[in-house]
């Protein structure tokens, strides 16, 4: 999607990480998004979370729907297999991807238009049935490829930048994932990457179904007054429930800050969140309370970040189906085919 | 005069659905088909759970005709619903067998027919107390009484019982009781036995008696299918179900209790699609069940997979469309709809069984096919080969098979710096090579994308690169030609210049219409088609044959139109006859329909009488 070559050349001094690969390593083609755009910003958060992590790119399955925000997979990891299925399917690409190999990390990348609209039934039955999965919606509240349509998280009472008000309901995918059973849910914002790169790090250490929902504001259609997905509107209305630190295997937890206002959760891999609380005693291992508090502070108008919700010992779609621990795509004809004599005996038994 | 035939037979159970008559139905089939005689039987059942008609109907057949014939020489009527029709549809000279505990009023009957009341209900009544046992032993009873009317050997039954309630051992003695209180009141009561009568042949031989869903699902055991994902839907439910069934069988793990596959129902056709195309580009064989409307709601999926060329198995198992049509009737309707699925310039693999013996067959090779041509197989089922017990060859299969993975670059080819790219026709076949996510950590990386792509899979709206990468689909298609299964040929005895051409549930009618044709002077060849792309021996066998006839159980030739538009043939030569009230197709009708041409074209034109 692009014409002009990235070039591969950097400073010699770019810092390594464990697997030996820099930051350059994790990164794709250049973005043909538009110059501002909040999704790239997503884009930087995804390989730095990636770097970080020291994941091998290969070892990342990279799958979205269309859209603005279903092109971006191009632009990161570009040793990873990457697949820009069809509107709103991702999920059920991704689900059967998932299903085929175990093994891999799968990325699904998504926008509000894909999965708030045409793609909102696959995207609640994906969730559900508790794929392993980073599920990260862009959410611009608008159409940004047709040029400025409302979405269905578009706010009621938000004005398009034609200055056509919108009369519809929301749609909070948050609570929805919330309500759907969702083993991981967080809120960001493309503008605050401190927050959203160890929100995506956890997201990917959770063996679950982990949806992140990232207000990202599309600077060609919906940055203007009036907008309740714009920049300034966003950074206003912020109301942030948590700083997250991400801390994988035994690494001592460091975080500087006043007793009790800590929450450490361990997750099922032995990865460990430590969160320094912003809302007073908020916890996030509780549902019913999560999905309270963002009622209540939508209710005044509030966007609700950070990490909202966690089981750390979430049962995914594997476990559900009881499958062999290997991927089912090597398995071979000996695994697989019970031969000549059993089928001789099938067919006996209908004679 | 009453009906006197040996092993050539046609019986129809007229029942009420949800009554548990299905499993004393089948019994009857099979207890004849114990006796070596062939049996076809058919269920004509209605979209309902509990409550409407449903019949089922066994033709008894030791000359081995297995389509439906059409007519019914004994009524076996227990629906009080469809009592006139049910009367009114026996052949003349033939029986009606009734429930008598009820008086019914005589002009409720025929004069030409034999009527046989045995009084079931009082019988059950006086034998039991719970209502549903009095349901369930009635069905037994009958079969009973039939056994001794048709002389069928009731130790063929008995031990069919006995099988059958295999592990739930005191269910078998009431259930032979039962058939005994049928059996002696017919013994008693009627002269036995009657006209129709089944007598001991051998001409049933190794065959099996199988639904084409349940074969078709074993084929996707063997050929290694791992995932399935589907969303119900008549008449391919049962092929979805079975294919668990098989694979809690025969693909658990015996140490650890973990499964060799996943079978995931999803909310709907668009996601059970999505999930099969996810699980095939992750080198998972995968699959999906559905239906005509299914197909429909797919078809954005088909074409993304025809275009980013990734194997997915689909099977159609068609019924009477269009829209919700009717979902419990067969017809041969999704041709056009499978072969051209999806926008823009597509085309598609179909497979064309003609019974569950070729489900089972064709089913395992669609996942060698789906590999090897990197795109969408559609098998061509019909809810007559999907739904029915059909007789049917073994099947068979050869243990040093060995699955074909298609073309697949593997991390040593990458690493020994092949070059790799994503649609890069190397082999002049049209079939690119693909790496399996996260084969290597820096070489084979592609990014899949349903919008335009170039040999190394990058965007492109370059109008060359575009026209190459679909001139290399077509030759794709051509390679897939000679892949399906070839057309199966049978000439008539002399010289003809008329041929016929028909697929899939048709060519048991078929079959035994070519007789009767035959022996009113009517000659034709035979092809049946098994695949699309058509093989060459398709268009050749048309340019053999002046007039063609091509057989369909669908309203608008569907066949005959793809022959047209892809081989290139006058329609002038194609004579489609054409059956799709929903019902099977009969011998009767494709012989009276075929005869009547052949008469027509034998009548010397009026030009020449003048002249």
């Amino acid at each position: 999607m692009t014409y002009i070559a990235k070039p591969k050349f950097h400073h010699p001094a770019l810092p390594k990480n464990a697997l030996g690969y820099t930051h350059r390593d994790y990164e794709g083609k250049v973005s043909t998004l538009c110059a501002g755009c909040g999704h790239d910003s997503i884009t930087g958060a995804i390989v730095s979370a990636c770097f970080e992590l020291a994941i091998e790119p290969h070892r990342v399955a990279k799958i979205s729907g269309i859209g603005c925000s279903s092109k971006t997979p191009d632009y990161f990891l570009s040793q990873s297999h990457g697949f820009n299925s069809v509107h709103g399917r991702m999920p059920s690409v991704l689900t059967g991807a998932n299903i085929a190999n175990r093994a891999l990390i799968y990325l699904g990348v998504s926008g509000d238009g894909d999965s708030a609209s045409i793609g909102f039934g696959q995207f609640a039955h994906s969730i559900r049935r508790g794929v392993n999965m980073v599920y990260i919606v862009e959410n611009n509240g608008v159409y940004g490829l047709t040029k400025g349509q409302f979405s269905a998280t578009a706010d009621a009472g938000s004005k398009s930048k034609r200055g056509v008000v919108n009369t519809d309901s929301s749609i909070d995918m948050v609570q929805m994932a919330l309500q759907l059973g969702a083993t991981f849910v967080a809120r960001s914002f493309s503008g605050d990457k401190a927050q959203l790169v160890p929100i995506i790090k956890a997201a990917i250490e959770h063996e679950g179904a982990a949806f992140i929902d990232v207000i990202s504001p599309c600077v060609a259609f919906n940055n203007h007054a009036g907008s309740t997905k714009s920049f300034d509107h966003v950074r206003e209305h912020n109301e942030a429930v948590n700083r997250l630190d991400f801390i994988t295997g035994q690494a001592p937890i460091t975080v500087e800050q006043e007793p009790g206002t800590v929450q450490i959760v361990e997750q099922h891999d032995g990865s460990r969140l430590a969160l320094r609380k912003l809302a007073g005693d908020y916890d996030i291992r509780d549902r019913m309370a999560a999905m309270n508090f963002l009622q209540e502070h939508a209710a005044k108008g509030q966007v609700v970040t950070g990490l909202i919700f966690v089981d750390p010992d979430p049962i995914d779609l594997h476990e559900r189906l009881n499958t062999v621990p290997q991927p089912l795509r090597s398995l071979s004809e000996k695994d697989l085919c019970p031969g000549a004599a059993a089928l001789e005996a099938i067919n006996s038994s209908l004679r | 005069m009453p009906r006197a035939s040996v092993n050539d037979f046609v019986v129809r159970f007229a029942n009420v659905n949800g009554s548990g008559s299905a499993s004393a139905n089948e019994l009857f089939a099979r207890s004849v088909l114990r006796m070596g005689v062939p049996v076809a039987s058919r269920n004509i059942f209605p979209s309902n759970i509990q409550g409407l008609p449903t019949w089922y109907e066994v033709r008894v057949t030791e000359a081995g005709h297995l389509g439906a014939r059409g007519g019914v020489d004994l009524m076996v009527a227990m629906n009080p619903q469809t009592w006139d029709a049910d009367v009114a549809s026996i052949e003349p000279g033939g029986y009606l067998f009734y429930d008598s505990t009820k008086p019914i009023p005589p002009s409720k009957f025929r004069d030409d027919i034999t009527v046989i009341g045995v009084p079931l209900t009082a019988i059950c009544n006086r034998e039991y107390t719970d209502p549903r046992q009095r349901q369930l032993f009635k069905n037994i009873i009958y079969l009973g009484a039939l056994t001794a009317l048709l002389d069928i050997e009731v130790a063929g039954v008995e031990s069919l019982i006995g099988q059958q309630f295999k592990g739930k051992e005191k269910l078998i003695k009431p259930n032979l009781h039962a058939l005994k209180l049928g059996r002696d009141y017919a013994l008693e009561n009627f002269s036995c036995p009657i006209g129709l009568r089944v007598h001991r042949a051998d001409a049933v031989g190794d065959r099996i008696f199988i639904e084409g869903n349940a074969a078709a699902a074993l084929g996707a055991v063997y050929g290694g299918a791992t995932v399935c994902a589907w969303y119900p839907i008549t008449p391919s439910t049962s092929l979805a179900e079975a294919f668990t069934a098989y694979c809690q069988r025969m693909r658990v793990d015996k140490e650890t209790g973990r499964n060799r596959y996943a079978v995931l129902q999803a909310e709907d056709e668009l996601a059970s699609i999505g999930v099969v195309i996810g699980a095939g580009w992750n080198g998972a064989r995968a699959f999906t069940t559905t239906a005509g409307p299914g197909i429909s709601l797919m078809a954005e999926f088909i074409g993304l997979a025809y275009f980013a060329e990734i194997p997915a198995v689909i099977f159609d198992v068609q019924r009477a469309g269009p829209s919700t049509g009717m979902p419990t009737r067969t017809q041969q309707c999704d041709i056009m709809a499978c072969a051209y699925a999806s926008h823009g310039d597509t085309k598609h693999v179909l497979l064309i069984p003609e019974n569950p013996t070729e489900a089972f067959e064709f089913s395992a090779l669609a996942f060698d096919l789906a590999d090897r041509l990197q795109t969408p197989i559609f098998v061509m089922l019909d809810l007559e080969i999907a739904m029915n017990h059909h007789l049917s060859r073994p099947l068979a299969w050869d243990d040093a098979r060995v699955y074909d993975r298609g073309k697949v670059m593997s991390a040593e080819e990458l690493e020994a710096g092949r070059e790799f790219g994503r649609y890069l026709d190397i082999d002049g076949d049209g079939i690119p090579y693909r790496t399996y996510p996260g084969a290597h950590p820096t070489k084979g990386a592609f990014f899949t994308r349903g919008s335009s792509h170039d040999q190394y899979a990058r965007y492109t709206e370059d109008g060359a690169a575009y026209v190459d990468n679909m001139q290399r689909l077509l030759r794709k298609f051509d390679t897939a030609r000679d892949l399906v299964p070839a057309p199966v040929r049978h000439d008539a005895e002399q010289p003809t210049r008329h041929g016929v051409i028909y697929y899939g549930s048709t060519a048991p009618a078929m079959d035994e219409a070519i007789d009767m044709l035959r022996t009113e002077g009517g000659h034709l060849d035979m092809l049946r088609v098994r695949g699309f792309p058509f093989h060459a021996e398709v268009a050749g066998f048309i340019a053999e044959h002046d007039l063609v006839f091509v057989v369909e159980q669908n309203r608008d030739a569907q066949l005959r139109s793809l022959i047209v538009n892809e081989c290139g043939i006058d329609p002038a030569r194609l004579v489609p006859i054409l059956h799709y009230d929903g019902t099977p197709i009969t011998a009767r009708f494709i012989a009276s329909a075929i005869g009547e041409r052949l008469d027509a074209r034998k009548v010397t034109p009026l030009r020449k009488v003048g002249a």
